[in-house]
């Protein structure tokens, strides 16, 4: 779709409300997704929404944005548009959601929820974190369900998905905390009516369960779409073992169905379970663990925008919030940062100088350890082609000319007073060269930057300068 | 159960062990039915015409009082294009002394798309083995390794009799200047001691230098010709003619590794077509840890792997992954708060996890290092490739845990 196609169908007034130069400016912002069409108030009114209707079905993602929650932590599962990321980006990420069940004991109960809602990790300036609670009804009984319901909403603002199959059930959970929009789990072939009917009374999302069986799944999405519910997600089933080939499978069919086809009923978010790595007794639930770790990390890279976990080991968490990261960071963004020299803190004509490539990931990860130990220093960032240090040197596009030359032209030695370089502990083997190239002494500072601070101070001013 | 403390847990070798008693589960043999297939609507790969989703615009009048029939096509998939098979390794009855060859690549659909097309051959992995005692490893690694680091032989041994190693992927550091400059005469020897210590096949690396790499490469070659070991790499700015005419004249194969880049890529295997047959190929477009750009070696491995499938006559090459690499990742090895701990998990699951992600990118060879990590990759490449339909699905639901 191009911008020219999008612009005929905008109020073409130039009038700048969106914030932008002219129509086409927004056309263009639209056409990347980089705007939404509220966001031009003059689309909005009535006299408009021959042309709104017409630029949402154009603009509209392959895979519905379903909101879950209310407030500052809701969350959008789906919103897709491509297949693959590198045909566009993937936006939502997917949402991972930490189990519960209403017959846990009261500490344990509060324990999960508390790491659930507080789990952070820094990682190059954002904060990874977890986003809802499932909570799932083994009690089976109502009154229990909706104990623990109002309990888990009392302790987080985090969004809830709720998973009971008894409609008596859900209905009593509902009637507590159904104006919190939770997502409801789920209509089946056997209570899909009664789902429906709780969904569309709470205007709550609801899932549509089928495990392995496709067809099914649509004809439930089918029939939901069609009693008026709007807000699906589908689960198509999840298992470990030999089950995962099938279940990667199902969820990459529905999902080039739902984008490359554009088949009717399967546009919807895709629910992933790998709670289910815990049906299997394991001599130690490490076992159980580490699997669901693995079917987990397998979902997010085949197209699940909710996942159900109920491991909270911060081991087995941490490489699923970053794997979701980074195949969620849009892949049109640079590799590389731009070269030069950066100020840390105040330095001044004594100050260190460090080394480094311009790998985005690099540059950040130095840039934050440098800041969190509120270092006083220089950076100079040399241009890689956006490789690490390691792979730079190995590479020889970080090499002691490349170096000495950038010291050069980003006039490092004007900054300074001294002649003296802390180069990367993986660039080690460039040190001799570097000296004689630059004419500046080096040391070789720690393999990783998290040890620059430490480094600087006990090395810091060098003994032989 | 699930807040027992950590720390006290055993560490990954108990892991190991138990992760080898993990019993599976067999599943009845189900029949596929693929009566779908009939169904399919427009083909795979190209995007058809709008269809309007009516879902947004249904007002229900009259509300379905029974569940609605509906039938989802199975895309097929149409590639015009077909990833090489490469050999490695060569047994007694076809010129080496191996006592298995592989096959890797011939892939007719993206990776683990089994709803288009079995996976061709199983995905394979090398244990890393370096002929340098003092190579820094990760401490969550070296535990399982410390008797053996001054042996190549005997470490090769270990990784294929303990831990069960497809391959061996030796890597010649000491012949680099910086270390012990050591002669190729050297490092044949260590070649040679790793090819009478274990009988899988093997792959051999430099150490990043053009020349010397070449040099040593070429003694080992003519020494060992016909074995069809996996020389790691040729890169661009070796002397291309020369090497892949080793590699060649000698029977080996040869992995062409770029930065993350299609292009360069696709660069390097053009310029290796003058001189060697496409079978003898495996390409490597870098490999980089979960966190640390993970997200860029993803995308140019599947890039390739489509454009490949699509007819890029470039690009249709089996794809090796130094999955080793994890480790660069300081989340892999750092001592860490209290709730990360404890990293002797931590580290495995990381290499895991960067490898088992570039799995369903297309990687064909893998270079890993820790046990645990590539016996969780082998057995779900494992059952990725069983084929099975669960006959039914797990009530997680109802668990009490
Ligand atoms: S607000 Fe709308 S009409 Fe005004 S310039 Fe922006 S796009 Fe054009």
């Amino acid at each position: 779709m191009s911008p020219i196609e999008v612009y005929k169908m905008l109020p073409m007034t130039n009038c700048k409300e969106c914030g932008e130069s002219n129509c086409m400016a927004f056309a263009a912002k639209l056409v990347n997704r980089e705007a939404t069409l509220p966001e031009c108030p003059l689309l909005m009114e009535p006299k408009h929404t021959e042309a709104y209707n017409k630029l949402w079905m154009l603009l509209k993602p392959a895979v519905k944005a379903v909101e879950v929650g209310t407030g500052d932590k809701s969350v959008t599962l789906g919103g897709e548009y491509v297949l693959y990321r590198h045909e566009f980006t993937y936006f939502n990420l997917p949402s991972i959601a930490i189990d519960l069940s209403d017959e846990m004991p009261q500490e344990e109960f509060e324990a999960r929820i508390k790491i659930a809602d507080e789990f952070e990790y820094e990682y190059i300036g954002m904060q990874l974190s977890l986003d809802m609670i499932a909570l799932r009804s083994t009690s089976n009984d109502p009154a229990t369900f909706e104990a623990a319901a109002r309990k888990a909403t009392d302790l987080t603002e985090m969004p809830l998905l709720l998973c009971a199959l008894t409609p008596d059930v859900m209905e009593q959970a509902l009637s507590a905390v159904g104006n919190k929009r939770p997502l409801i789990y789920a209509a089946t072939k056997d209570n899909w009516k009664e789902m429906a009917d709780l969904a569309l009374k709470y205007n709550c999302p609801l899932v549509a369960s089928a495990p392995f069986h496709l067809d099914a799944l649509k004809s439930l999405a089918r029939t939901l779409t069609e009693y008026g519910v709007v807000d699906i997600v589908l689960d198509p089933g999840t298992q470990w073992d030999e089950g995962i080939g099938k279940t990667l499978d199902n969820f990459t069919i529905l999902r080039w169905d739902a984008i490359n086809e554009e088949e009717e009923y399967l546009g919807f978010p895709l629910l992933g379970a790998p709670i289910v790595a815990w049906t299997e007794e394991a001599d130690d639930p490490l076992i159980n663990e580490w699997n669901e770790a693995m079917l987990t990390s397998a979902l997010i890279t085949r197209y699940s925008d909710i996942l159900v976990v109920h491991s909270v080991s911060g081991w087995s968490l941490l490489p699923l919030v970053f794997l979701r990261q980074n195949l969620y960071t849009d892949p049109r963004k640079p590799v590389s940062v731009e070269a030069g020299v950066f100020n840390y803190g105040n330095p001044n004509e004594g100050s260190p100088v460090l080394l480094t490539t311009n790998f985005a990931l690099t540059y950040y990860t130095v840039a934050s350890d440098i800041e969190g130990a509120k270092m006083d220093c220089y950076l100079v960032v040399v241009d890689s082609e956006g490789l690490s240090v390691e792979s730079a040197v190995a590479g020889r596009k970080m090499t002691a000319d490349t170096v000495a030359e950038a010291l050069v032209t980003f006039e490092v030695g004007d900054l300074v007073n001294h002649r003296h370089l802390i180069i990367p502990g993986r660039a080690a083997r460039l040190s001799g060269e570097i000296k004689e190239t630059s004419g500046w002494t080096v040391s070789v500072g720690p393999l990783d930057s998290s040890g620059a601070a430490k480094f600087v101070e006990d090395n810091w001013p060098p003994k032989t300068d | 159960m699930v807040d027992k403390k950590k720390e006290s847990l055993p560490i990954s070798l108990d892991l190991l062990e138990a992760l080898a008693k993990f019993q599976q589960i067999e599943f009845e043999d189900v029949e596929l039915s693929f009566d779908e297939l009939e169904l399919r609507l427009s083909p795979g790969m190209v995007m058809s015409a709008p269809v309007v989703n009516t879902s947004q615009q249904i007002v229900p009048t009259v509300k379905p009082t029974q569940l609605l029939e509906a039938q989802v096509g199975i895309p097929p998939g149409e590639y015009l294009g077909k990833v090489v098979e490469v050999k490695l390794g060569a047994t007694k009855a076809d010129g080496g002394t191996r006592g298995r060859s592989f096959f890797i690549g011939g892939e007719t659909a993206p990776a683990f798309y089994n709803f288009q097309a079995k996976t061709p051959n199983r995905p394979i992995i090398a244990m890393d083995v370096f002929d340098w005692g003092k190579v820094p490893l990760a401490r969550a690694v070296k535990m399982h390794f410390r008797e053996v680091v001054d042996d190549p032989a005997e470490w090769a041994k270990l990784c294929v009799e303990k831990f069960d190693a497809d391959m061996i992927n030796l890597h010649m550091l000491t012949i680099d200047s910086f270390i012990d400059d050591a002669s190729p005469k050297s490092a044949l020897k260590t070649v040679e001691d790793v090819l009478e210590a274990v009988d899988v096949p093997i792959a051999v690396g430099g150490c990043g230098d053009p020349k010397k790499d070449l040099e040593v490469f070429k003694v080992i070659a003519e020494a060992t010709a016909g074995e069809r070991i996996l020389f790691n790499s040729v890169t661009l700015d070796m002397d291309i003619e020369a090497t892949a005419k080793v590699v060649k004249e000698n029977g080996h194969t040869v992995i062409a590794f770029t930065s993350m880049d299609v292009n360069k890529a696709r660069e390097l295997n053009r310029k290796l077509y003058d001189f060697l047959p496409k079978e003898d190929i495996v390409m490597d477009t870098t490999t980089a840890a979960l966190g640390y750009g993970l997200d860029y070696a993803f995308t140019v491995m599947e890039r390739s792997r489509l454009a490949a499938l699509k007819g890029d006559p470039e690009l249709n090459h089996p794809i090796s992954s130094g999955s080793t690499n994890a480790w660069a990742a300081r989340e892999a090895w750092m001592k860490m708060g209290p709730e990360w701990a404890p990293r002797e998990l931590r580290g495995p699951i990381w290499e895991t996890i960067t490898a088992q992600t570039l799995l369903l990118a297309g990687v064909d060879y893998f270079m890993m290092m820790h046990p645990a990590a590539v016996q969780a990759v082998r057995t779900l490449i494992n059952n990725l490739m069983s084929g099975k339909t669960p006959s039914e699905a797990p009530d997680w639901v109802s668990l009490k845990l």
